[in-house]
């Protein structure tokens, strides 16, 4: 993997190569002049400090603190929810919203969301693991296939495809929704798995990262020298390009996982049945049940399940965040 | 790019349109047909047994569909919450359009059926024998569900209106129930003057609510004749309730919290949302939601325009359909009978729905029951009269469901800006004569 | 619908950043440093270029036929393409074949041309809420983007205490779904028992309603931009890692300051990352729809049907019954939104 970049450079120059060393002696001079006289006070101080190197540089306080302030920011509603995952009904209404209620409900909570209404709760955490599986894995599939053809091959209407990716996600998804859900009621997928797992299998920023990915990566010399050994075109993707595409290839599937785990809107549509619902639209069907009349408000189980509905998503993304970070390193720092 | 595109496109519409004509095709065909049935045929379809799909979200169903499978083991009910209110409309005209995929009984509240039956896509009960249940139901939902001698479904249950207030609240600040609604406004204000935290009730405007309100007044501003539709806000009824409603919203006497959120649910736990002018299936809503409340609260006649009047009106309450797309309709006229009549509409009372059903509502267990909630009261009796007492001849647009969808983009700016209920109310008539006039109606002001 | 997956990304700020690519480079760092520099821009310029000057390389291609080239490309291509066409196109099509059309209540489908584009054209209620998103695009995505850059960029300096927590922290709400974090807002934005209310209660103020009509666009605005700014910084981030370190090492020796590595070097380095993402962004901006549609439950009033346009096709499509006005709207937006993005590409590839 780590040959990669230095193998990919050495063989065809980009077209963007031969204009640089025309343009850059003079450019540099500028800039280092430029550079010079802004940074010579700064650079006075930092010679009092032990000497660090731009790769390694010292920890600032002042830094940690404003970037601080963004993480309070984006903690502050987890927390919220946390928190809020240990009352009761009562203490929902009752007590502050930021601190613990007197007694903690949270295992109590979460036993009750999970057998709510004959366990409704884990058969659409079950419902929505399949339809990430299904839906994420495959996306990542066809993004990966498809990725590695634009970049490696020069295929008549290559650059079409792009262009009308891009083209088609600008029309609204809200209006396609109804010529998607009378398409797919003809071909008789609606109210099924189906009708969730095949709008997902396309990811079009997916699509996108896997081409730049393979562009980079993938150095074609390794290709050609495989054709040259005879190695079939399939033989020669799963050997030789696969495994330097998998750093990449975990990221489209992770971002994909989130996506199709928070899918909404075309569960929404497409699905009547609550059996079949993914996780997101079963919280909204017992938000909208304390609206009806009969209904019973459960707003302690909707916080609990949405904690309960985050947690797994988060620990999948901490697992494949190590992996994919050292995937990208990989990629990226050469010895 | 861009000429790439439209060429591409112009060549995926070439295939499309071929596909969406031929869907557009099977749509027609599947929904167009429709037959005529007698009763002999559901004694048969039962005897033979099949499936029955159910969208609804009334909780009480559960049991009777148990029970009706019990009672006729060959048929298979399948009881499906397919969304709550226009979310299920939607779906279930999307499944009509479709071609596929519509259930055989759908539960449609009583304000939307205009928007099935106007385009005749539920069958016409009448051709069953629903007719002879004239007399089973309460007048109010019995003339929601028929035209003439057409009967596009049955009744499921009823909210005649009642005024709930928080009594606890009421004592501590020597404030008498109100019986006008001038004496609502006096009550409203003493009681924010006493407790700045408290209101009189909670209104970010609701088209429900506002229709029901102007119903009791005397108010009828839809007329429906056909394709001729009436639209008008102006009349005697209408500028009764402005009058007083806007007083309300002048002084700021009514809390701006939305129905149904959880601050909603907290206002009325905690006593800062002193009272409830609502349908009588509250009670259910009341005694899980808010539970906490329990005693507090109690159930008075609904307070009236001009004194000494016993006037009231509905607020939702809803009905069982069957789709004209439905695949087996005998046996979904058998449930759809079943559900809403005899001993499965007891049921569902003895369940927590309020009945549609004239002998359940005068049946002297349904009058005694003691509402622990209510501190003992038999609230059922102030329900009863208030069925008996509901306005006549009111009628929704055909199109209500859209209608209530932009309430709040036109009325809803009396809440929230200068504009007046009066002005609101006028942008919102404007606003369903264009809609009606695009959709092929006759709309008049 | 899952196409935008992303919401909004990028500066605007970077697209138009004023110092051109590779002044400080050079020498200093050979072919390498050039290579993933320049490499990590050109995919995205080849495929966004409608121009002939940002080529793909010139690959050798002994023994392997065009013809060959061709069918086993498409052939890797197929799977996604036939899907794409099965989930995009065909219902494009058939959105531009409806809109062809007008369906009635009473009297209906019949034939009206082009009779939708010039209601849709002329329709106060459309251009309202194309403005009020233009105007959520001109504040919110920027500022959600300064904001992940300038983490991003402090995560990557390496001067953060604790940057892994920082990284993973930020992030996670992006793992949480419209629908939860549209509800957690909601609660906390409540006014009598939200936080805003507890606030309220513990300081003796009163703090402005955030869902009132003057500030509802905010508000949503907030929670777009809680629910991407870490997702963006880490699209940022990513980017900035490829950047190879030895371009730092060459311009230390060369004295320059912290600023000038950010502005001269990384900032042109993951210019790439940012064009492809302003594009998603505005497309993102353009089709907000999840967190008014949730939140108006709590603002009925502020939050009007007609508050997006995506909002609008929905209420005309699913309330209205008006599908074939709604796909009107949507092929209009959808076109809008196409030229935008495309000037924003071409402006941002210019600059390059």
């Amino acid at each position: 993997m780590t040959t990669s970049l230095t193998s990919a450079a050495s063989g065809s120059g980009t077209p963007t190569a031969p204009r640089t060393p025309g343009a850059a002696p003079e450019a540099r001079t500028r800039t280092d002049a430029r550079a010079d006289g802004g940074t010579r006070t700064r650079t006075a101080k930092r010679r009092k400090r032990p000497p660090h190197t731009p790769l390694n540089p010292r920890p600032s306080v002042p830094l940690t603190l404003v970037t601080g302030l963004v993480l309070v920011y984006t903690l502050l509603p987890l927390a919220w929810l946390v928190i809020n995952a240990t009352k009761d009904q009562n203490g929902l209404l009752d007590s502050f919203g930021l601190w613990f209620a007197e007694d903690s409900h949270f295992w109590d909570n979460i036993g009750r969301t999970l057998s709510y209404d004959d366990g409704v709760f884990v058969r659409w955490l079950l419902n929505t693991l399949l339809y990430v599986v299904a839906g994420a894995g495959g996306a990542t599939v066809l993004a990966v296939l498809g990725g590695y053809a634009l970049a490696t091959y020069d295929f008549p209407g290559r650059r079409a495809v792009f262009a009308v990716v891009l083209g088609a996600v600008a029309v609204p998804g809200t209006a396609l929704a109804v010529p998607t859900f009378l398409m797919f009621s003809n071909m008789g997928l609606t109210n099924t798995p189906w009708a969730v797992i095949i709008p997902s299998l396309i990811s079009p920023f997916g699509l996108y990262l896997m081409w730049v990915f393979a562009a980079e990566s993938v150095p074609t010399e390794l290709l050609e020298a495989a054709r040259i050994d005879g190695s079939g075109e399939l033989r020669t993707f799963f050997t030789i390009a696969l495994p330097l595409l998998m750093p990449g290839t975990v990221t489209v599937l992770l971002f994909s996982m989130v996506a199709t785990w928070n899918n909404y809107f075309l569960p929404l549509i497409m699905i009547k049945d609550p059996d079949w619902y993914p996780l997101t639209l079963g919280l909204n069907a017992w938000n909208a049940q304390a609206q009806t009349a009969g209904g019973e408000a459960v707003f302690d189980l909707i916080i609990t399940g949405s904690l309960l509905t985050i947690v797994p998503i988060v620990a999948v993304f901490l697992l494949l965040q190590r992996y994919w970070q050292s995937g990208l390193a990989a990629g990226s720092v050469k010895e | 790019m861009r000429t790439h595109i439209t060429r591409r496109l112009l060549g995926a519409l070439a295939v499309v349109s071929t596909l969406a004509l031929t869907a557009t095709a099977c749509g027609s065909d599947a929904s167009d047909g429709g037959g005529d049935s007698g009763p002999k045929d559901v004694a048969a379809a039962l005897e033979k047994g099949g499936k029955v799909t159910v969208w609804a979200w009334e909780p009480t169903l559960k049991k009777v569909a148990e029970d009706f499978e019990k009672k006729y083991p060959k048929v298979d009910v399948e009881l499906v919450n397919a969304g709550t209110g226009d979310k299920q409309y939607t779906a279930l005209q999307n499944a009509m359009a479709a071609g596929s995929g519509a259930p055989d009984v759908a539960q449609v509240e009583y304000y939307a059926l205009g928007q099935f039956t106007i385009g005749k896509s539920v069958e016409d009960l009448a051709s069953y024998g629903a007719q002879k249940y004239g007399t089973t139901f309460t007048s109010g939902p019995w003339n929601a569900v028929t035209e003439d001698k057409a009967v596009y479904a049955l009744p499921m249950d009823s909210g005649p209106m009642a005024f709930f207030y928080n009594k606890k609240v009421f004592d501590k600040h020597g404030i008498k129930v109100p019986t006008t609604w001038d004496e609502y406004v006096e009550a409203a204000r003493a009681l924010h003057k006493a407790d700045p935290k408290i209101f009189i009730t909670n209104d970010t405007g609701d088209a429900g609510a506002t229709t029901s309100l102007i119903w009791q007044a005397g108010g009828r501003p839809y007329r429906t004749d056909g394709t001729d539709v009436t639209i008008d806000f102006g009349d005697e009824g209408t500028r009764k309730y402005t009058a007083t409603w806007q007083k309300l919203l002048d002084e700021k006497l009514v809390a701006p919290i939305s129905s149904w959120s959880d601050a909603w649910y907290k206002g009325l736990a905690d006593g800062s949302l002193a009272t409830l002018s609502i349908g009588a299936w509250m009670p259910a809503n009341l005694t899980s939601g808010v539970a906490s409340a329990s005693g507090d609260w109690r159930v008075a006649p609904l307070p009236q325009w001009t004194k000494g009047d016993k006037t009231s009106a509905e607020n939702g309450g809803s009905s069982l359909a069957v789709p004209k797309a439905a695949k087996n309709k005998e046996l979904a006229y058998a449930f759809t009978e079943f559900a809403t009549t005899g001993a499965g509409a007891s049921a569902r009372v003895t369940a927590g729905a309020f009945p549609a059903t004239r002998a359940d509502l005068e049946s002297k267990a349904f009058l005694d029951t003691a509402f622990p909630y209510f501190g003992g009261q038999q609230a059922n009796r102030i329900f009863a009269e208030s069925a008996r007492n509901v306005g006549e001849d009111w009628s929704y647009l055909p199109y209500q469901v859209y209608a209530n969808s932009i309430f709040n983009d036109t009325v809803g700016k009396a809440y929230v800006s200068p504009t007046t209920l009066t002005d609101g109310l006028k942008q919102w008539q404007e606003a369903g004569v264009t809609y009606g006039n695009d959709q092929g109606f006759t709309v008049n002001k | 619908m899952p196409h935008v997956l992303f919401t909004p990304v990028l500066t605007l700020t970077t697209v138009s950043a004023p110092t051109p690519l590779h002044t400080l480079l050079p020498h200093s760092t050979p072919r390498l440093r050039t290579r993933s520099v320049t490499d990590a821009r050109n995919p995205a310029m080849t495929l966004l270029s409608t121009r002939a000057t940002a080529a793909p390389p010139p690959r050798p291609r002994a023994r392997f036929r065009l013809r060959k080239e061709a069918l086993v490309g498409w052939g890797f291509a197929g799977p996604f393409v036939a899907v794409f066409g099965l989930v995009f196109l065909a219902p494009i099509g058939y959105a531009l074949y409806l809109s062809l059309f007008q369906d009635r209540l009473i009297g209906g489908t019949s034939f009206v041309g082009l009779d939708n584009y010039g209601k849709a054209l002329t329709d106060p209620r459309f251009w309202e809420g194309l403005t009020r998103v233009g105007l959520f695009l001109l504040i919110q995505v920027p500022v959600m983007l300064g904001v992940a850059l300038l983490v991003a960029l402090a995560i990557d300096s390496g001067r953060l205490y604790g940057r892994t927590f920082f990284r993973v922290s930020i992030f996670l709400p992006y793992a949480v779904p419209a629908v939860v974090a549209s509800l957690i807002w909601g609660f906390m934005y409540g006014t009598r028992f939200g936080l805003v209310g507890n606030v309220n209660d513990a300081f003796g103020i009163s703090l402005p309603d955030p869902l009132s009509p003057s500030l509802v666009l905010a508000a949503i605005g907030n929670i777009v931009t809680w629910e991407f700014v870490g997702y963006n910084m880490l699209i940022f981030y990513a980017a900035l890692k490829v950047v190879p370190r030895s371009l730092y090492e060459a311009a230390a020796i060369d004295g320059a300051g912290e600023w000038r590595v950010v502005t001269s070097i990384k900032l042109p380095a993951i210019r790439s990352a940012l064009v492809i993402a302003t594009i998603f962004s505005i497309i993102g901006s353009f089709q907000l729809f999840n967190e008014p549609s949730i939140l108006q439950k709590l603002a009925p009033n502020a939050i009007t049907s007609d508050f997006t346009p995506n909002l609008y096709t929905y209420s005309l499509s699913f309330s209205g019954q008006q599908h074939n006005y709604a796909a009107t709207v949507a092929i209009v937006m959808g076109v809008l939104t196409a030229i935008i993005a495309y000037a924003v590409q071409l402006r941002g590839m210019r600059k390059g």
